[in-house]
């Protein structure tokens, strides 16, 4: 009876697989189709075959990467440093809110909210033309600074989602263990609560390295700007903007990945 | 049967997609590979234009060639050279303002029929369009601070490692400042404002723009600013930008180019827009 089932069941699922199959890849002929239907309608002039000097060339003197490729270090650049300030600041600000000093409870309570409730573009804007000409910052230390304050906000609430989510009878454990508070987060709270926030950070990651492109109104040379100032030349504009965005697809896709496979390994430890 | 349903479901969202992109075709518009032969046959976009009655001007705001008085009618050297066109064609003309990075993408998938926006020739815009005629010329000019930049009165002076420009980009100016300052460094903002602010909190040591700008705004800002050239570095020529292999439509653009040069009626408005003020008080 059970195999029979079982097999019926192997059947069923084999049959489901390919008729999913079937309508993923009928979904997307579609998609296909109208893209190519549209943008015959339009009568654009496609031109992908000026693009590729743009990601790198080879000449008789080697290989050289193009400008989008240039755009793209000064974007890991950006969003590298960015990450790893908006760790620090979040996971201090989620510390000061659960923290009992109401003054630096009000703090990180008011820099959250600050920080959350206004537009990224109107803060780059405030840091580039109104902070940094009085304290004579680069555009770049500017850029790094909106962003990390922005994401950093964002990664707070995560973390004390996360430190908060940790079982009562933990933090109890570890007092009666006489820990005193740093001991308790260093070796209790914090590495279980890391692997709860791991997926939310790594959406917070992803959404960093898209936010990043902002940063191009201030005049950075990173991806998007390189893009803008291809396409203000030549006008492949549709060309370069595919071509941009599979860009930030494919870092943003490999982001995730790595975090998997972080996560995998953090599992495999919990047994 | 689920299934069957999802089928169905997915069936009738393609089909409604299909339908509402055919019914987004405008119809005078051909697919690139046979575009040109086919345009001569079955009629241009002139025809096209007649036709509606009305013709669609695409252009971005720039002091004086386009800009919004008190009403929020839009005036200015373009705004009257478009009416004008319109007027000769005998009829209606419809602005349609454009930020100028997309402007020529907004045309090339028939947002409007025609550029009349101050937009200079330039070869890697020409590969995308077709220009008419230059009804006009303008020149690129240097503004710069008085307290980063005092003493240069030469291009060469601020062709050096050490001196920042900002530029707007996807103007000619931006391609001024790389042809004319290959050294500098240079800064490619989205708004002439941004160019403007940074030039104001002393961060570049000069804006490059095309005239009357540099000249406006060294008389507005006049303890801060001046003009480091006595003359435009740059004399580039302004045409109607309209998309490629409409040979009937630019062949009539090139034309009135010509009748309307020979009676002296576009120096005369140049003159008034360019060289006097008398405008200023519609738009202030």
């Amino acid at each position: 009876m059970s195999a029979e089932l079982l097999h019926k069941k192997s059947i069923f699922l084999h049959r489901s697989t390919l008729v999913d199959t079937t309508k993923t890849l009928l979904l997307l002929a579609a998609i296909i189709w109208l893209l190519i239907l549209g943008s015959q309608r339009l009568g654009y002039n496609w031109q992908w075959y000026r693009i590729p000097q743009y990601l790198w060339t080879v000449t008789d003197r080697g290989f050289t990467w193009g400008p989008l490729m240039e755009g793209l270090g000064v974007t890991f650049r950006i969003t590298g440093i960015s990450l790893v300030f908006m760790m620090g600041i979040g996971l201090t600000t989620a510390l000061m809110r659960m923290s009992t000093s109401w003054a630096a409870q009000g703090v990180a309570r008011g820099y959250m909210e600050l920080i959350r409730n206004t537009p990224l573009l109107i803060q780059i804007f405030f840091m580039y033309f109104v902070i940094a000409p009085i304290l004579d910052i680069s555009a770049f230390r500017s850029a790094v600074i909106a962003l990390s304050l922005f994401e950093g906000a964002y990664a707070s609430e995560i973390f004390r989602a996360g430190i908060t989510s940790i079982d009562k009878g933990q933090w109890e454990a570890a007092k009666s263990l006489g820990m005193g508070p740093y001991a308790m987060y260093r070796y209790i709270i914090l590495p279980q609560a890391v692997r709860r926030v791991l997926p939310p950070l790594t959406s917070q990651a992803v959404s960093l390295v898209k936010d990043s492109a902002l940063v191009s109104t201030i005049a950075i040379l990173d991806l998007t700007q390189r893009g803008r100032m291809i396409d203000a030349e030549t006008f492949l504009t549709f060309e370069i903007w595919f071509t941009v965005a599979a860009i930030y697809l494919a870092v943003t896709l490999a982001l995730s990945g790595v975090v998997r496979l972080l996560e995998r390994r953090f599992n495999g430890l919990r047994v | 049967m689920k299934t069957l349903r999802h089928l169905a479901i997915a069936t009738l969202f393609i089909l409604l997609a299909a339908g509402f992109g055919c019914s987004q075709q405008p119809p005078e518009q051909k697919t690139e590979k046979n575009g040109p032969a086919v345009a001569a046959e079955s009629g241009s976009q002139l025809d096209a234009i007649l036709k509606r009655g009305t013709i669609r001007v695409g252009f971005d705001t720039f002091k004086p060639w386009a800009m919004k008085d008190k009403n929020g009618e839009y005036i200015g050297f373009e705004i009257e050279v478009a009416r004008r066109l319109a007027k000769d064609m005998g009829v209606k003309v419809e602005f349609v303002p454009t930020k100028w990075s997309g402007i020529i993408p907004a045309l090339l998938t028939g947002k409007f029929d025609i550029i009349v926006g101050g937009m200079s020739v330039t070869p890697q815009r020409n590969l995308k369009v077709n220009f008419s005629l230059p009804y006009e010329y303008s020149g690129m000019s240097i503004v710069a601070s008085k307290k980063l930049a005092a003493g240069r009165s030469s291009i060469n002076d601020f062709n050096n490692p050490a001196t920042t420009i900002a530029v707007r980009l996807g103007t000619t100016a931006a391609e001024a400042a790389k042809n004319f300052l290959p050294k500098a460094k240079i800064l490619f903002f989205d708004e002439e404002s941004q160019t403007i602010q940074e030039l104001l909190n002393e961060r570049v040591h000069a804006v490059v723009a095309s005239n009357p700008l540099p000249l406006s705004l060294s008389k507005e800002y006049a303890d801060q600013l001046f003009l480091p050239l006595k003359d435009d570095f740059t004399r580039e020529p302004i045409a109607f930008a309209v998309k490629k292999g409409d040979l009937d439509f630019l062949n009539w653009l090139n034309n009135w180019v010509r009748v309307t040069m020979s009676k002296g009626w576009l120096q005369n408005r140049y003159e008034y827009w360019f060289f006097t003020n008398d405008w200023e008080n519609q738009i202030q």
